[in-house]
């Protein structure tokens, strides 16, 4: 057991840093691409289903059947079925950088899912009335339709961060590095329980921050 | 001159279709105010939302100026329906912009630029339905008189030469009432516009209009020009609107 808190600073600090950082970097880029690519899935979902501006009934069940399927595979598995993928795209499988494809694989189809929950929920009449002047699609969706679902996809966003970040916990099981993996290497197999508990204590922090400041960015930019 | 014919709106359901219009034709010569009065579930939505074409009709014809327009799509639908503004009766305003870019919506580009005197263009506009001072407020700090007013200031934007109103005041109070439908009068009277307007309420047809059709069970069983049709209604559904008849008579 360690004498203090100044000998646990001491010896910990360096990887403690080099953790969070290694879990920030983990989080947000993938989460980052992931919304490059889910945002596209998700306009083309709403779009395409009963509700939307052009529904296309076989398309649009093609494309949730593949985005389930994707969002049913465990994510460790989805990990391990990558890796020649992985390897391919970013040459290693492992690090921070190796496992950012499959978290972006993992995250993907939950960010399409969260971004057409929230361009259903803007109403049907608002929709109309800028179709009813003629506005062509690229502009129905970037002029209208993304903005005024912003705040509703702000708040998707603290969700989709938070859970990027238990995944990241589990790819650092097969070496990413990152906080989950401290957890798992120094708290489970060593025993070292403070160390466990420091970094539980961090990504509670970490989950805190992400939901306050989304939640408080979404009540700025809303003008309901 | 927008001229309807035969025009037949069929909604599939599980147990066969629906019939919401039934070979309706009607003229609406330009500069008139033309009302479409009928009680829920007439039909009168539905026949101008076939209009812009919000409805792809079942069959039958719209021809506006001597164009089909059952038969446009791609940009040449997006022009005609550019001439061809809309009021709501739910405002149909974008909540995340503000009354002024609201208005000046339709008038930017593709990628959301606005030409050069948009800005000025929506101020004047905002002037005119007297929310000069609101050009700032977003939609939710807004009356709902107020709101439909944004949306009439948004219909103007695109100098159109028709406006077609579903339920405009169907949401208001009397007083906002009475202010938008005076707004549509002095709008129709300055600039010509040809005005389709649904209703419920044969209040708004005696302030407003100049014709009028009834539409009952999606077809249309009585018309002519408003004062007519007030002092020497034929149909049982139009005095009972007028309330000089019995509904179950």
């Amino acid at each position: 057991m360690l004498s203090g808190w100044g000998d646990f600073v001491a010896e910990y600090s360096g990887l403690l840093t080099t953790g969070m950082l290694d879990t920030l970097a983990m989080l947000f880029v993938s989460t980052g691409i992931a919304y490059v690519f889910g945002t596209v899935l998700g306009v083309v979902l709403y779009l395409t289903s009963p509700i939307g501006l052009k529904p296309h009934r076989v398309f649009n069940g093609i494309l949730g059947w593949i985005i389930n399927m994707a969002r049913s595979i465990p994510f460790i598995i989805l990990l391990v079925a990558l890796m020649p993928t992985t390897r391919a795209l970013v040459h290693t499988t492992t690090g921070v950088v190796g496992v950012t494809p499959p978290l972006v694989a993992s995250a993907t189809p939950f960010v399409a899912r969260m971004i057409e929950q929230s361009l259903a929920e803007v109403p049907r009449d608002t929709l109309e009335s800028v179709v009813s002047f003629g506005a062509s699609m690229p502009r129905i969706v970037l002029g209208a339709l993304l903005p005024e679902a912003l705040p509703s996809i702000v708040r998707g966003i603290s969700i989709t961060l938070i859970s990027v970040l238990g995944y990241t916990a589990i790819a650092g099981a097969v070496g990413a590095g990152g906080l989950g993996d401290i957890a798992i290497r120094y708290g489970y197999y060593r025993y070292e329980d403070e160390v466990m508990v420091v970094t539980v204590v961090l990504l509670v922090v970490l989950v805190q921050i992400i939901q306050t400041v989304c939640d408080l960015i979404a009540k700025r930019i809303d003008h309901r | 001159m927008i001229s309807i014919q035969n025009l037949t709106k069929v909604y599939d359901g599980a147990s066969g279709g629906t019939h919401a219009l039934r070979d309706v034709s009607l003229e609406i010569p330009d500069g008139d105010i033309f009302g479409i009065i009928g009680i829920s579930g007439a039909g009168k939505s539905t026949l101008v939302r076939c209009v812009n074409l919000l409805e792809q009709p079942t069959s039958g014809h719209i021809v506006v100026d001597g164009t089909d327009v059952t038969t446009l799509s791609g940009a040449e639908l997006r022009a005609f329906r550019y001439r061809t503004a809309m009021i709501f009766q739910g405002f149909g305003l974008l909540a995340q912009k503000t009354a002024l870019e609201n208005v000046c919506f339709p008038l930017a580009t593709g990628i959301g630029r606005l030409p050069e005197g948009a800005r000025d263009k929506g101020l004047e506009l905002l002037g005119r339905v007297g929310l000069a001072d609101k050009a700032d407020s977003y939609p939710a700090q807004l009356s709902g008189g107020q709101k439909q007013r944004v949306a009439i200031a948004r219909a103007l934007a695109c100098d159109p030469t028709t406006i077609l109103c579903d339920e405009a005041t169907s949401a208001l109070d009397p007083a906002s009432t009475e202010q938008v439908l005076d707004l549509l009068a002095k709008i129709n009277q300055e600039t010509g516009v040809t005005m389709l307007v649904i209703t419920h309420s044969m209040d708004v047809v005696r302030r407003i209009c100049k014709h009028v059709a009834v539409l009952v069970g999606g077809e249309v069983v009585e018309r002519g020009a408003t004062q007519e049709i007030f002092q020497n209604p034929q149909h049982k559904v139009t005095k009972a609107l007028l309330g000089k008849g019995d509904w179950n008579a």
